[in-house]
């Protein structure tokens, strides 16, 4: 924006699949002062409603676009005043080291927490605020269930009127769209892509006691599911076989510069997509535990961030819960590998000359052969292997 | 520098200006000996200097440290006290005045105007089994014996493999405010605190002045002594005797910021926190007391408590003792931090000689204020 | 814990992970996970659900009887000491 000092807030491509939006809502006004990574707009991707983040920091001008519109990746959608960089202060969300401490001790997502420091620093004050609303939140919550507000209508026994705030037409174009926003990339990575697949079977049953006993103590609120083991023992795999964790970009593999996992999520009304759980191989496990909770519940009901839209590096798809034993995936792109569980099964399993029943799990491997070889997809495995049978390590 | 006498600069005071004598001395000398021995004589009529003071007794700063030094030298017979003026003079600062005729020219020193001569003399008493108190004018001129402090003074017990100790004690003036200008009012003592080998005290109060002195004399190693030359005419409790030359002090406490001053600028904190009260902002004041080695304790305990700090330091900011106390917060206690630290310090300039400007430079309480509500606000 | 309040628990429970079911319609020994097409992220939000209301710990080895709206509600009415 130099010597402009104006921007343009554009309709955002988020995700290789994505050709055109719909602004669903705005989430600011001509007026308002806005600095880069806060959330302006929520746009309808056909997959899922994303809270789209500014690029830039300044004033908004004007608005381009109403609401409801459908328009082009790269539209532009509002006109943004540049403020110069020394009176904008520090970037958003700059937490100060002890609020980063007790957030951690709290609890807290500092991402969630509103600063009230210069700049919008966030200091202790502001992350013991917000611990406290959290708690009387949840206790809200735990006094009485209220259900989540959903779009769609009812599948079976019509509901109340104002259930459906959509007509099924609306619906039913919506599945239409998404599935058609999945064939284009899905076509792209079968064109594009030479896929190849590996697959190796690994013995849970070191994963599966450990998480007993470290879930038997806890109330169901703590406890761990195998999936996140799972999913941290792929992001551990990434960083340590890290040509299989980025993407390929003009005939060049660019690594990435963390592990942000990649995670399927299927839509309960078809259709799938797969949102960035960030840092997922520097997490503790229970932290990625409740990132995976409210990523998976984002995903269905709410809304995901547009970071969380394009910033996969590798991804992870679990279909175990529909009882199937593997899954040979295609490749998210610009993505190179795609990491797959199968169901947690028992089955036969020969240790020391003796055959025994273990529960083991299929993981399968599709990686891009244009950025690995198969060497390295099966070092990716091996360590997948490794790690899932020392689980205390993860 | 001219290494001049004492007649020579007896001839100097008779003409002050005479561009015949050591040009760097003369005029702060002049300047500072009237000043001084104006406002001493008025404490002179006040309350008799040879009154033996008690636990309840004031007294300023400069009197504190004088019968510092009159006990020092009953004591312990080894004790004398050597430098420019500090005998039939009474001392720049009238430190010593009346010591001569109290305990006679062996004991009470002058010295030629040489700091190099007189400081190397003082290491080779100390070595010799004496325990002198070596009194140098300003820290400006202490530039002319660094190389006897910091390469005899600070090296010998660790070069002669722990054979020979050198039991010195050097006193010396240091800081601004009193117009005294740019080769007369700085603040090195943060260089002497980079040096291995030296224990570096910096009394602010009245009570330190008096009992800094005699634990200094029984350490077997150097210790510099730094007088803020603003404190001299501080009244204050007298105290009952030698005190810990280790540890700093909390000399105010507060929940909300950790104001961190030495010496000079500890009144300035005092009176900062004062009016930070006024405003609902509550400070810990910490008096570091001892340069070298810092009290890191104490600095983090505070700071743990209230998560925010700032540094006071007369100093100049780039690569001195605000850095030093900077960094090692950022070390020790860098996850309790709520706010980035705060340092007021000297303008990076020579001090200047207009008083409008030189009071610009230095910290003054509205900007330790303004640091302090930077740390709660940011 | 009476039957009737354990199964107004089950069935809130029951909406809060699956906003749409027809409960209605849903036979009480039926399995919930495939019936409503519950992964196992919803099924310990049930899970998890259930004991916070009903004040009554759930262990990882009492989770089969869960899978059933009946075996749910029975498990509450033996376990639950809140009325």
């Amino acid at each position: 924006m130099k010597g402009t000092e104006r921007g343009e807030f554009l309709m955002p491509s988020l995700g290789a699949d994505m050709e055109s939006g719909t602004v669903a809502e705005w989430l600011v006004k001509p007026g308002d002062q806005i600095r880069r990574g806060d959330a302006i707009a929520v746009i309808d991707t056909d997959k899922a409603m994303i809270e789209a983040e500014s690029f830039h920091t300044g004033t908004v001008e004007s608005l381009l676009v109403e609401t409801g519109h459908r328009v082009p990746v790269g539209t532009p959608l509002a006109v943004i005043a540049a403020v110069p960089p020394h009176a904008a202060g520090p970037r958003a969300r700059v937490a100060s080291p002890l609020a980063r401490t007790l957030a951690a001790r709290l609890g807290v997502d500092l991402s969630a927490v509103h600063g009230t420091g210069r700049a919008g620093t966030i200091r202790a004050e502001d992350v013991r605020e917000a611990a406290e609303r959290e708690t009387t939140t949840r206790e809200t919550a735990a006094r009485g269930v209220e259900p989540r507000p959903r779009e769609r209508p009812r599948r079976t026994a019509p509901g109340p009127a104002e259930a459906r705030p959509q007509p099924d037409h609306d619906w039913e174009r919506r599945q239409e769209t998404m599935r058609q926003a999945i064939a284009r990339a899905m076509a792209r990575s079968k064109r594009e892509i030479p896929h190849y697949y590996l697959s190796t079977t690994v013995d849970m049953s070191a994963a599966l006691s450990w998480l007993r006993e470290r879930n038997r103590d806890l109330p169901v609120s703590g406890r761990l599911l195998p999936a996140a083991v799972l999913l941290k023992a792929a992001a551990r795999a990434a960083t340590e076989v890290p040509r299989l964790n980025g993407f390929w970009v003009d005939d060049a593999f660019v690594p990435g510069e963390a592990v942000h996992l990649g995670v399927a999520v299927s839509l309960k009304d078809g259709g799938l997509i797969a949102p960035a759980l960030h840092d997922a191989a520097c997490r503790e496990l229970d932290d990625l535990m409740a990132a995976l909770k409210d990523l998976v519940s984002r995903a269905r009901t709410g809304r995901l961030r547009s970071a969380e839209m394009t910033e996969a590096t590798i991804t992870v798809t679990n279909l175990g819960d529909q009882g199937v034993e593997s899954v040979h995936g295609v490749i998210y792109p610009p993505q190179v590998a795609l990491v797959g569980f199968g169901k947690i099964l028992d089955r036969p399993w020969a240790v020391d000359g003796l055959l025994g029943v273990r529960p083991v799990v299929t993981v399968t491997l599709a990686a891009d052969h244009r950025a690995t070889d198969g060497y390295t997809g099966a070092r990716f495995l091996c360590t997948v292997d490794r790690l899932l049978n020392h689980p205390e390590t993860l | 520098m001219s290494a001049g006498t004492a007649a020579s600069r007896a001839a100097s005071k008779a003409a002050p200006g005479d561009a015949s004598t050591a040009a760097g001395k003369v005029a702060p000398e002049h300047v500072t000996h009237e000043h001084v021995t104006h406002e001493h004589a008025a404490h002179e009529h006040a309350a008799p200097e040879n009154a033996a003071p008690g636990n309840a007794a004031t007294a300023t700063y400069r009197e504190a440290m004088r019968e510092a030094i009159r006990e020092a030298l009953r004591r312990d017979d080894r004790v004398f006290l050597m430098g420019e003026d500090v005998g039939a003079y009474g001392g720049c600062f009238a430190v010593s005045l009346g010591l001569l005729e109290e305990f006679g020219p062996e004991r009470v020193r002058d010295t030629p105007l040489s700091e190099a001569g007189f400081v190397g003399a003082g290491i080779g008493a100390a070595l010799g089994g004496m325990r002198p108190i070596v009194e140098i004018m300003t820290v400006n001129f202490s530039l002319l014996a660094l190389d006897q402090i910091v390469n005899n003074a600070a090296t010998l017990l660790h070069m002669s493999g722990g054979q020979f100790n050198v039991p010195l004690v050097i006193r010396m003036t240091t800081g601004a405010g009193r117009q005294l200008a740019a080769q007369h009012s700085h603040s090195f003592e943060g260089w002497y605190a980079h040096i291995p080998g030296l224990r570096i005290l910096a009394p602010a109060t009245t009570e330190d002045a008096r009992g800094m002195l005699w634990p200094a004399l029984e350490d077997p190693d150097p210790v510099l002594i730094f007088e803020h030359g603003s404190l001299y005419g501080v009244p204050g409790p007298l105290g009952s005797g030698p005190v810990d030359i280790t540890s700093a002090a909390l000399r105010r406490s507060g929940a909300d910021v950790t104001l961190i001053a030495y010496g000079g600028t500890t009144p300035k904190a005092l009176a900062a926190a004062d009016a930070l009260a006024a405003e609902g902002v509550e400070a810990d004041v910490i008096d570091l007391r001892v340069l070298r080695p810092l009290d890191d304790a104490t600095i983090m305990e505070s700071v743990g408590r209230t998560h925010r700090a700032v540094i006071v330091d007369e100093g100049w900011r780039s690569g001195g003792l605000s850095a030093e106390i900077g960094a090692r917060i950022a070390e020790h206690a860098f996850y309790e931090l709520d706010a980035p630290i705060q340092r007021v310090c000297a303008a990076e300039v020579p001090i200047p000689y207009a008083r409008h400007l030189e009071e610009a430079a230095l910290p003054q309480v509205p900007s330790i204020v303004a640091a302090a509500r930077e740390t709660v606000t940011s | 814990m009476t039957p009737q309040r354990a199964r107004e628990l089950v069935e809130a429970a029951l909406t809060r992970v699956a906003p749409d079911a027809d409960l209605a319609a849903l036979a009480p020994d039926a399995d919930i996970r495939e019936a409503l097409e519950l992964d196992s992220l919803d099924f310990l939000t049930y899970v998890e659900t259930l004991s916070e209301s009903s004040g009554c710990r759930i262990e990882e080895d009492d989770y089969p009887a869960f899978t059933t709206v009946a075996g749910g509600a029975d498990f509450l009415v033996a376990h639950a000491s809140a009325p």
